[in-house]
């Protein structure tokens, strides 16, 4: 079942299967961030958005608009 | 030799270039961009370097325009700024993801240094790095290792710079290297890099965010704590900036008073003197004024940017802030805008994204800053009944209350209006790290704090000398026909009755009044007798675009009650009882409400005006603000005296 990282539940460790977005797909490429890599959501702002997501040990916040970009399967 | 300084955002990238140029910093520009170019001198024992911080990115290719600077000057080896050598700043516990980066920079044949910082972090950490699998992968570079913010490794990294080969980019071949360049940006090859760097095996154990930092986040990034202590940290800033920053602002004040007092009574009369005195002394000390609160303001946003909790403050505001086209980060500046909008203006340089810099910029004058208190406290004073409402609640407070939060609606009204209708040129992303929490450098601290300072007085400085001379001439000329007025004032009954003291306040007045500001003051009365202003409010406003809290000091020497400090209440007396030609009040409640309407609105403040032309490096803007506010001030009090007149 494949469903977009904005919507995968706190502490939940996911796999990213494709981003849709070219360049942000770039943009999270050179943060890190690859197909096949393990993630997972830590906290979220207030309101629900944005998000922070741990991955390779590094925080990093993104904005929903931008986690609705990328698909992901759970591990 | 140039040596360019690069690196992923937050590896200490700029403890690395504080250790190494100290106060021999200098900021400027990238030739036809406004993205400030920090460079700094190295001096090392075998020779003198120039040290440029270029801003901290993940990758050749650029998203922002921050970034598009590394991808400009890098790929253009005509480029003024193209580097001889690359000094590369890794976070050590971090090292694939920040050797991505260095592949590519070192796949363009350039001669590389890669200095393993934050090294004592990695070692906390149990992360093992191979460090002689690395040189094996890079046999070219120089490797070291290093920790900036205890100074660790500078010697380590003069003696890799002084073995630098200098001739490496003569034999540079544009043409392959511009194709090489392309190639590297390319999605393809920089997965490539990355998943064979993942595959050397260069690190012992995987990188674990810091529990702790886990453990301050669950409080920080609360829901409910999370904005307490967010409003706790900024009414601190506010409680310095507003409160205690008046103590060295009252000093340098009385200071300059007393050297213009001064110099008037050793210099010899005449213009040359009063130029010195009223005009540029007045001037300079009008510039240093402002250095405590910007000195403090920097002095906190280094702290709290140091120690990573800034970005934290960006992922609790976001959400908020967004509806109206700006960012987390634009909450800091459009708050100690309540202090000073000076200050809070240069602060909005944290935001990465122009646009939304560029709205935090804009807006950030609406916000009721300090000059306005003198002025609100005296028209509500003036044209306010100190009554109570329900027994307990003060007219006077609800109605100062009610200019503040009208400035916050129109700034905030401003921005979502700045957000339809001018286009973003790149969609800019808000992806961000967390950094872990650490311990500020107070080094870093200290030079952000000194170049924020040095930024101001000698930039914004100069046009604040040069505007307010300007004033103090056309303040202090008139035309011919003044002399006359003057002969006529000498030779009427009451001024021969008066005292010494009453004779040079009536002087003054009529001086004033006869100026050129005067004469512009009354030129546009007509103009402004819809809002319920007359000519002499006029003068008033037009001497206080040098800075709000002149207005006062101008009413009471327009109407000769000498030295406002002491006479705040001469002159609400007498400002109570003023009529005009027809014999009605002038100062009634519509003209009070009106006129308070204006400075809510009104850009006036020369300062900020050189500050914005400083930050956005164009006259373009500045003037936009002062037209747009203008109006806007113009307009709202136009319906204000119209609607209760």
């Amino acid at each position: 079942m494949s469903i977009t990282l904005d919507a995968v539940l706190l502490h939940q460790i996911v796999e990213i299967k494709a981003i849709s977005d070219s360049t942000l797909s770039l943009k999270l490429l050179e943060m890190g961030l690859t197909k096949g890599q393990k993630i997972k959501a830590v906290f979220k702002a207030p309101f629900g958005d944005p998000i922070a997501y741990e991955l390779n040990g590094n925080l990093i916040s993104m904005r929903k608009e931008e986690a609705q970009q990328i698909q992901v399967a759970i591990a | 030799m140039k040596i360019a300084l690069l690196g992923n955002p937050n590896t200490g990238k700029s403890s690395v270039f504080n250790m190494l140029t100290g106060l021999r910093q200098q900021v400027g520009n990238f030739p036809g961009v406004t993205v400030e170019k920090k460079s700094g001198t190295l001096k090392t024992p075998n020779g003198k370097y120039e040290l440029i911080d270029f801003p901290g990115t993940y990758s050749l290719v650029g998203h922002s325009l921050d970034e598009q600077i590394v991808q400009n000057v890098l790929s253009d080896p005509s480029n003024q700024d193209f580097p001889d050598a690359i000094l590369y700043v890794a976070d050590s516990a971090n090292i694939e993801r920040n050797l991505l980066f260095f592949s590519q920079l070192y796949d363009l044949g350039l001669p590389c240094i890669l200095a393993l910082n934050m090294w004592d972090r990695a070692k906390r950490k149990n992360l093992k790095i191979d460090i002689e699998k690395l040189q094996q992968t890079f046999p070219k570079a120089k490797i070291l290792t290093s920790n900036a913010r205890v100074s660790l490794g500078k010697s380590r990294i003069m003696e890799a710079i002084d073995q630098l080969d200098e001739l490496a980019i003569e034999n540079l071949n544009f043409n392959e290297y511009s194709i090489q360049f392309n190639a590297l940006c390319q999605y393809e090859n920089t997965e490539q890099k990355l998943t064979h760097l993942r595959q050397l095996g260069l690190v012992s154990a995987l990188n674990k965010f810091s529990s702790t930092s886990r453990k301050i986040d669950s409080i920080l990034v609360h829901p409910i704590y999370g904005y307490l202590i967010f409003a706790f940290l900024l009414l601190t800033i506010f409680q310095f900036i507003f409160s205690f920053a008046s103590i060295p602002m009252d000093f340098i004040d009385a200071q300059f008073v007393r050297l213009s007092a001064w110099g008037a009574s050793v210099l010899p009369e005449g213009l040359l003197s009063n130029l010195i005195t009223q005009g540029l002394i007045p001037g300079i000390g009008g510039v240093l004024v402002f250095v405590p609160q910007i000195a403090i303001l920097f002095l906190f946003i280094s702290l709290l940017e140091e120690s990573g909790y800034l970005s934290r403050v960006v992922f609790i505001m976001d959400r908020l802030m967004r509806p109206f086209g700006l960012n987390g980060k634009s909450v800091v500046p459009l708050l100690s805008s309540v202090a000073c909008a000076i200050p809070g203006i240069m602060s909005a340089r944290t935001i990465t994204d122009r646009k939304e810099r560029l709205t935090t910029i804009f807006v950030a004058p609406f916000m009721s800053c300090s000059a306005r208190i003198p002025v609100y406290t005296l028209l509500i004073n003036l044209v306010i009944e100190p009554t109570y409402i329900w027994g307990f609640l003060s007219l006077q407070g609800l109605v100062l209350f009610g200019l503040y939060t009208l400035g916050i609606v129109f700034a905030l009204g401003t921005a979502y209006l700045m957000k339809i209708f001018i286009k973003r040129k790149n969609q800019g992303f808000h992806l961000m790290e967390l950094p872990e929490y650490k311990k500020p450098s107070l080094e870093n601290v200290l030079l952000n704090v000194i170049e924020k300072v040095k930024i101001f007085v000698l930039d914004a400085g100069k046009i604040i000398i040069a505007i307010s001379i300007l004033l103090w001439g056309l303040a202090t000329f008139g035309p011919s026909s003044r002399e006359n007025e003057l002969l006529k004032l000498h030779r009427s009954e009451s001024f021969q009755n008066a005292s010494e003291q009453q004779r040079q306040e009536s002087e003054k007045a009529l001086m004033l009044s006869n100026s050129y500001i005067g004469h512009f003051g009354r030129w546009m009365e007509p103009a402004i007798s819809p809002l319920g202003y007359d000519w002499k409010i006029g003068v008033a406003l037009l001497c206080s675009f040098a800075a709000r809290e002149v207005f006062v000091g101008s009413l009471a020497t327009i109407y000769a009650v000498g030295d406002e400090d002491q006479n705040q209440k001469r002159l609400i007396e007498k400002l109570k009882v003023e009529r005009n030609p027809e014999g009605r009040l002038i100062y009634n409640l519509a003209t009070g409400l009106s006129l308070l309407i204006f400075y809510v609105f009104a850009m006036q403040c020369m300062a900020t005006l050189a500050v914005v032309r400083r930050e956005t490096k164009s006259w373009r803007w500045p003037l936009i603000q002062l037209f747009y506010m203008g109006v806007v001030a113009y307009l709202m009090s136009l319906l204000t005296y119209q609607l209760l007149s």
